[in-house]
């Protein structure tokens, strides 16, 4: 790009706000990408959603009545990369977008161009994905985690999905750049990193682990590719290669991966719990450092997926004292977050209610994950429902109940309307009530003996996955109600003062509501009493 | 109103933690771990029990002073926030109070782990090697070799739309032609490998899994303590039929095992021998159907019309419906091609030309050609 | 701000990232030498026979080794050992006789990949001579008779008292491809 392509640029934004399909097409502007993110990561939501109901309802009753294996497991496939690549790092890049330039107090982000590249990949990389539901042979059906040598027998879907994940991650590199690049030149006056919003601080943690990780997971899937069609062996044990290295390469990508779908999560959570509370955040230099640590942590506890592969004594004690040991830094947010809360002056409005909710459930996934990290223990639990009970504590009342707090929380700055607040506290309580009852009896499930990725399953197991498939259901239809409660709120409602929350602190709520265009245009000055509460 | 509702999520969450501790007590409702049957299994048991309280009562802690902040704490109550926001001496004894209960954990989990690599002066030894979709055991002292595959009705009941009740099937899903047997009381080492892709033998009973890499040796041991059957499943997606390759595992007593041992070698013995008789075509007919159920039906389904892009139709192919191809259809058995697996070491003679059979005349085929254990001799 | 200062940390970045491309296949080697090191999944050492012949026979221990055979995926050959097991003094040098048979009526490539349970023992197992250093081609029908000859490193721990020499034969992946197109060819014909 050079750079008077960029100047004429600005100046067309400086001029007036672009109409029409052109806006959102060819859009610079940091809010119409992160609404397009938010958007599109809603659609993808409801997409990977409705994969999650297929799946619910062939395991409603033990014996196969809808589907046949082969398409449940690619239900199974897809919805993990649907929900993972195209719903929670999506939303969470759409709030970094909105909100990072209001919270640092810049115009924009830093690359707005590359902004809009990043972002309109992720529909082309869906395209690619998705359309190989319509393929003979079906779609993706190896697990998410594409480990050889079953991945590699798949068939036209192969080089598709190995193409997708490619763009997916150019796309989530070229965000985190922007992210990191935004937050380091664009500051106003006096926003040290010690004063920035946790928001901001989760954001570029994530974003290293980002530009870390993917290029690894692609390097892993492009070596596959040449294994499958130009006759390499990285994987294959007849030329010398191992499957066994795959999982490695894939896991050195994947622990990071998770961080990076929670650490955005710590950061929403981290800015509401202080606002419903009326009080600052407790510990926020320990939050930083706890945060970074995690980050810090992922890279050296990957092997503890992959724990019943065989590996010599050393190698299983390492990685199980390192994953015990991510505890630490995490129980020391959770720990702040409790304190923040202590003696404060407390209301429970939506966005509060999320964050409640995500402390206690998200620590109840972060349990099942100590007990996971337990190698000797773990060759029980592995590959059990017990797991996938983990993991979606940790990604859906973790991740997705803060991106709804997130929502919640900042809609009523971006929309210039206050969201109804009844409606919100039944999405609230619908939510959590059925989301418990679809997960909680899974570690029932896990621990009784049944393995995940199966479509059918003994009887012994049939009145625990009735009950989950029944939360299911409740869960994912009360879904809609949040999409009808945000298009209500962006066609109209109580004016929404700039401050909104009572105590809410930080750049962003010193703007309009909504904000203008282009967020600061001159640089705020910003002290200590005007910073992070 | 809102109180209410707070107050019903409060109920809530402890209507759930009252189930967490009941999954903690009554193993009879398949809730929790079971203790299993091994000196192993029983101290991954207690592990598992021991962090699971341990866990629990940090959580009751940690829960039980956010909820006082939120009854207590409440701005309609008149609560005034106060301004702090550090507490050196909390947030110290917060990371070194967590760091001392993960060292009381790891002391445990490292001894029990210490054990389970103690493979050595094994008794028996039995190779398990994974294949799509079944299991093969190889008892390496006594030369045993037999394949073990999910019984046929719960085969059959688990078919799409087969409109059978899994209920009244005897061990729907969980059970198996032929169980792999060893004996109570010895050290018996299992060595897992596989065959195409990874799977993983998992018997809870014993207290843990392994996976079975192709290319790859993997070992573990076990003490039976207690004769019975033990089910367990394979724990690594390996494709389609993931979930319909169980294991069952029958520990019986020392002499009833030698007894085992003994007529297992003399069926194997009288199969080697069934390559030499003729059959009639209703004899083939009948083996054969068994047979492709067993084995060929899971890919090529029962009617024989396969999976459209990626098992092709037994009912199109030019290997089963012309004469030409019969040569190539008998081949392709034995020696397999591609995603068909080489049944050529799995099968006996008498076996394959029941199957050969039954695909040419089966399903409308009728081409009328009976192939007898001779016929596959050759071709070998 | 300034635009070259925003340019120059995504620069930066950006060739961060492309870095850890790299690194992803650096972790090829990297584990491989990790695997020497270690037996992590049951690489087998290799040691030249004059270093054999430094090493001091423990006549005081034995150790049990099996041998077990596999034949993977679709590869058309019979794989037996002669010996199912033997008992061996730590530092003395023994052989073991495999024999292999192509059933099919071409001629094939395999590579034998060598595995050893328990895992750690794997670094103290140590080859001067196998079948799985090169690639074996059997004309069709051929049966031929393999040799390996091993020497079990004496600093093997003393916890460790039976160890399982496992091989694989896999169809040579160049074969395989051919293989694979051939009968795609004569499936069209048909």
């Amino acid at each position: 790009m050079s750079e008077a392509v960029v100047h004429e640029d600005h100046h067309e934004h400086h001029d007036h706000k672009p109409t029409g399909i052109g806006r959102w097409l060819f859009s610079t502007n940091h809010k119409d990408i992160g609404t397009m993110y938010l958007v599109f990561a809603l659609i993808m939501f409801f997409i990977g959603g409705a994969m999650a109901m297929v799946i619910r309802l062939e395991l409603f009753q033990p014996g196969l009545q809808y589907v046949d294996p082969l398409f449940f497991n690619s239900m199974t496939t897809m919805h993990a990369l649907v929900m993972i690549f195209g719903a929670v790092m999506p939303a969470g890049v759409g709030l970094a977008n909105w909100l990072i330039p209001m919270m640092i107090g810049a115009p924009d982000m830093a690359l707005p161009r590359l902004n809009n590249m990043s972002f309109w990949i992720l529909p082309f990389a869906f395209a690619l994905l998705l359309g190989t539901l319509f393929m003979p042979g079906g779609a993706p059906n190896g697990g998410w985690t594409m480990y050889p040598p079953l991945t590699i027998q798949l068939g036209d879907a192969f080089p598709f999905l190995i193409f997708a994940v490619h763009f997916l991650g150019i796309s989530s590199i070229m965000g985190a750049i922007n992210v990191i690049a935004t937050v380091f030149n664009m500051r106003a006056p006096g926003m040290t990193f010690m004063r920035l919003p946790l928001f901001v601080w989760t954001w570029i943690i994530t974003a290293f682990l980002l530009i870390a990780s993917m290029p690894v997971l692609a390097g892993a899937v492009t070596m596959m590719l040449t294994d499958k069609f130009f006759g390499t062996s990285f994987f294959s044990a007849a030329g010398g290669g191992d499957p066994v290295m795959f999982q490695h390469i894939f896991w050195f990508f994947g622990h990071p991966e998770v961080y990076i779908l929670i650490l955005p999560a710590f950061g929403i959570v981290s800015q509401i719990l202080p606002t419903f509370s009326r009080k600052p955040l407790f510990g926020y230099e320990s939050m930083v450092y706890a945060t970074a640590s995690i980050a810090f942590l992922s890279f050296f506890v990957w092997a503890h997926h992959m724990f019943t592969v065989g590996m010599p004594l050393a190698g299983e004690l390492f990685f199980m004292y390192a994953t015990m040991s991510i505890a630490v830094p995490t129980g020391v947010k959770i720990f702040n977050w409790v304190a923040t809360m202590w003696r404060g002056s407390l209301t429970f409005e939506t966005p509060m209610l999320f964050s409640l909710a995500f402390v206690i459930l998200f620590s109840i996934g972060g349990f099942s994950g100590l007990m996971l990290a337990i190698t000797p223990v773990d060759f029980q639990y592995h590959d059990t429902y017990f797991v996938v009970a983990h993991f979606h504590y940790v990604l859906v009342t973790g991740s997705v109940f803060a991106l709804y707090a997130g929502v919640y929380y900042w809609l009523p700055k971006w929309t210039g309307h206050m969201y109804d607040e009844t409606l919100g506290k039944w999405h609230f309580w619908i939510s959590t009530i059925s989301v418990n009852v679809l997960f909680f009896p899974q570690h029932f499930l896990g621990l009784a003996g049944m393995p995940r990725r199966i479509p059918d399953y003994a009887v012994q197991f049939a009145d625990f996955n009735m009950v989950s498939s029944l939360g299911g259901f409740v869960f994912g239809v009360s879904q809609l109600l949040f999409v009808y409660i945000v298009i209500q709120c962006v066609r109209g409602g109580e004016k929404a003062t700039n401050q909104v929350w009572e105590g809410a602190h930080g750049l962003e709520w010193t703007l309009p509501s909504p904000p203008p265009f282009h967020s600061f245009t001159t640089p705020p000055k910003v002290t200590d009493a005007t910073a992070h509460s | 109103m809102f109180v209410k509702k707070l107050k019903d999520g409060v109920v809530g969450a402890v209507t759930m933690f009252s189930l967490l501790w009941a999954g903690t007590v009554s193993a009879e409702w398949g809730l929790n771990m079971t203790p299993g049957v091994t000196p192993i299994s029983r101290e991954v048991y207690d592990l598992h029990m021991l962090i699971l309280y341990i866990v629990t009562a940090i959580g009751i802690i940690v829960f039980g002073v956010m909820f006082w902040s939120i009854i207590y704490h409440r701005k309609s109550k008149g609560a005034v926030a106060k301004q702090f926001h550090h507490n050196t001496f909390a947030e110290i004894a917060w990371t070194i109070i967590p760091i001392l209960i993960l060292v009381a954990m790891a002391i445990p989990a490292t001894k029990t782990l210490i054990k389970m690599e103690q493979t050595g002066d094994a008794e028996i030894t039995v190779k398990i090697t994974g294949y799509q979709w079944k299991w093969k055991y190889d008892y390496l002292e006594d030369g045993l070799s037999f394949y073990s595959v999910l019984a046929q009705d719960s085969n059959e009941a688990r078919q799409v739309g087969s409109s059978i009740d899994p209920a009244g099937v005897d061990h729907y899903l969980l059970d198996v032609d032929e169980p792999i047997v060893l004996p109570v009381g010895k050290k018996v080492r299992l060595l897992t490998t596989a065959a195409d892709v990874i799977h993983a033998w998992w018997v809870p009973a014993l207290g843990w899994k392994r996976d079975a890499i192709p290319g790859f040796i993997n070992d573990n041991w076990a003490v039976i303590e207690e004769p019975g059957t033990y089910r367990g499943q394979c724990a690594e997606l390996c494709g389609k039929d993931h979930g319909f390759m169980p294991i069952v595992l029958k520990a019986v007593p020392e002499a009833e095992y030698v007894a085992w041992v003994e007529e297992k070698k003399a069926e194997a013995a009288a199969r080697a021998a069934s390559g030499d008789k003729e059959y009639s075509m209703e004899e083939l007919m009948v083996n054969g159907e068994d047979l492709y159920n067993k084995n060929c039906a899971s890919c090529h389904m029962a009617n024989g019309q396969g999976v459209p892009g990626v098992f092709p139709s037994l009912l199109e192919s030019q290997l089963t419906i012309t004469s030409e191809g019969l040569a190539e259809h008998i081949d392709r058995i034995i020696n397999g091609k591609g995603l068909m697996p080489a049944f050529g070491e799995q099968l006996s003679d008498a076996d394959i030309a029941a199957v050969v059979t039954y695909e040419r005349n089966a399903w409308g085929i009728d081409t009328g050609d009976i192939v007898q254990p001779a016929d596959i001799k050759a071709a070998r | 701000m300034s635009e070259q200062n925003v340019i120059k940390t995504a620069g930066k970045l950006g060739v961060l990232a492309v870095l850890m491309f790299g690194f992803g296949y650096a972790l090829i080697p990297l584990y491989n030498v990790f695997c020497e090191i270690t037996g992590l999944n049951g690489k087998t050492g290799t040691v030249s026979s004059q270093q054999v012949e430094k090493i001091v026979v423990d006549m005081n221990r034995v150790v049990t080794i099996q041998f077990d055979t596999n034949i993977n995926g679709n590869l058309p050959w019979r794989f037996k050992s002669v010996e199912k097991k033997l008992r061996v003094h730590p530092g003395e040098v023994k052989d073991a006789v495999f024999v292999v048979e192509n059933t099919s009526d071409r001629a094939i490539v395999g590579q034998a990949v060598p595995s050893v349970a328990p895992a750690e023992a794997s670094i103290y197992f140590n080859k001067t001579e196998c079948f799985c250093f090169t690639q074996q081609t059997l004309a069709p029908g051929e049966t031929k008779e393999m040799l390996v000859r091993f020497v079990v490193g004496n600093e093997l721990p003393d916890k460790i008292s039976t160890m399982t020499l496992s091989y694989t034969f896999f169809m040579a992946p160049e074969d395989k491809q051919a293989a694979d197109r051939k009968e795609n060819t004569t499936e069209q014909q048909i």
